[in-house]
């Protein structure tokens, strides 16, 4: 087993979180004390009793600096702002659509937020019921999660097929700074959306490579926990033309 | 003379414990756990939306549990689908899980644990209620502690640890009683008490210390499943 104490596995710590500099992980359950001592500061998933910081949910707890914060390894897609993702348009409704996208609510997404001047009463004519997008998480809130659909590869998906991985292998498949992702891209020629709730979309000019992305990113879901994964993808690529 | 155990075993003692996350695919979290012939597995779905809608709460989460017996679990087949018993063993167990969970943050929203006895050996509900705990970790839902079960019996007049079914039925003497326990695992906050027969008040908290000492190798046992996960995917 590898030791997530020793604080050498800096390659496989980045492309788990995104975040620079970790000086040490653990895997905890809830209920264990991570830290103790005024010194450090509870993050996500992890609270403060006394002078302990003490883990609420079940993953990799990480300091950095003075904060603990816990990284879920499994579970349902919990919306956070800013995430994308891939959704399908559930219904219709004077302001908006509403967006399925894998979690107890729906999304919702503001008539505004159509690229080009959409009519009131023909809003099918650019996303009917049925259509998939991929969109951003603008805001979470009790009374629901609304969606915006402006910026770079966000908008309606057109052709292709959509399929569906454990949501918390995400960021192991975008990889560090979109390492593997860009890795598949450039293996297959085929274009790839991946949803934080686990949606991936894959595109390619004919069905033989879109089959072959698909296997390439079950492939990492799979594997989420080995070191050097960029590695093992380049030898699986030249084993399976 | 002290009670002879039909197993061999010691008062003390635990059938041998097995724990196993991640054993059903399609789940949010899942586990396996087992007490000796016991074996009890469990599965969580969710967060997801509640209805009826009436049902919701729109302050937090709602834990639904369903607990019951496979048909094949027992010697004598078990008539499928819910009994009188199995609602109220899913209600304890409800019950019994809910103090260590935190569930303001979906509001609106249902978590579904169903436990499935897949081996019955008397002790059930409490093998539920580990897998349960350990499956609910897995499922990344925002919890307190982990939860730890075991039974309490009282055989004649002596205590024993972990039940098992011809114990159950022991009738020398001043027979048997059982009583399922659980705990949060990292403090003493007791979540279920549950007893079937009669004790002495002396023995009372006897028999709660003698919990105790169970809750903190189960709690090992639980523990040791989830953090070797990272081992088996190397």
């Amino acid at each position: 087993m590898k030791n997530f104490n020793d604080g050498n596995n800096d390659e496989n710590y980045e492309e788990f979180t995104g975040v620079a500099e970790p000086t040490s992980r653990t895997v905890v359950v809830p209920g264990e004390v991570v830290a103790s001592g005024d010194d450090f500061l509870a993050g996500e998933g992890a609270r403060k009793e006394g002078s302990n910081v003490v883990a609420s949910r079940y993953g990799l707890a990480e300091k950095v600096g003075r904060v603990v914060k816990i990284i879920p390894f499994s579970g349902a897609f919990i919306p956070r702002r800013n995430n994308v993702v891939i959704g399908r348009v559930n219904d219709i409704v004077h302001s908006g659509w509403i967006v399925d996208i894998d979690y107890a609510q729906n999304g919702f997404l503001p008539l505004m937020e159509s690229p080009r001047f959409v009519n009131k009463h023909e809003m099918d004519q650019f996303l009917a019921i049925g259509d998939v997008v991929a969109a951003k998480v603008w805001n979470v809130s009790p009374k629901g999660i609304d969606l915006a659909m402006k910026g770079k590869g966000l908008g309606k998906l057109e052709g292709g097929f959509v399929f569906r991985v454990n949501p918390s292998r995400v960021p192991r498949i975008i990889g560090r700074e979109g390492s593997m992702i860009n890795l598949i891209k450039e293996k297959t020629g085929c274009n790839v959306t991946i949803g934080q709730n686990g949606w991936v979309w894959i595109k390619g000019n004919d069905i033989d490579s879109e089959l072959r992305t698909r296997r390439a990113i079950e492939f990492i879901a799979e594997k989420v926990l080995v070191s050097g994964l960029t590695e093992k993808m380049e030898e699986w690529f030249s084993k399976n033309k | 003379m002290a009670f002879k155990r039909p197993d061999g075993r010691k008062l003390e003692e635990i059938r041998p414990m097995m724990a196993k996350i991640g054993v059903v695919p399609n789940a949010d979290g899942s586990a396996i756990f087992s007490f000796g012939k016991t074996v009890a597995i469990a599965a969580v779905y969710g967060p997801r939306l509640l209805h009826p809608q009436h049902m919701q709460d729109p302050k937090s989460a709602v834990l639904r549990v369903n607990y019951d017996l496979l048909s094949f679990s027992v010697s004598d087949r078990k008539k499928p689908g819910p009994s009188r018993r199995s609602q109220e063993i899913s209600k304890v167990t409800e019950w019994a899980l809910s103090p260590a969970l935190d569930l303001k943050e979906f509001p609106n929203t249902v978590i579904d644990v169903q436990i499935y006895i897949l081996q019955a050996n008397a002790s059930t509900r409490v093998a539920g209620i580990n897998a349960a705990s350990m499956a609910l970790a897995q499922a990344g839902i925002p919890m307190k502690d982990l939860v730890c079960a075991v039974s309490v019996g009282k055989m004649d007049k002596d205590l024993v640890l972990d039940v098992n079914d011809e114990e159950e039925h022991f009738e020398d003497g001043e027979g048997a009683t059982d009583m399922a326990t659980a705990r949060l695992a990292n403090s003493d906050k007791w979540t279920l008490l549950q007893l079937d027969g009669k004790i002495q008040p002396d023995l009372y908290p006897k028999a709660l210390s003698l919990a105790d000492k169970a809750f903190a190798k189960i709690y090992e046992v639980q523990k040791k499943a989830l953090k070797s996960v990272m081992e088996e995917e190397k």
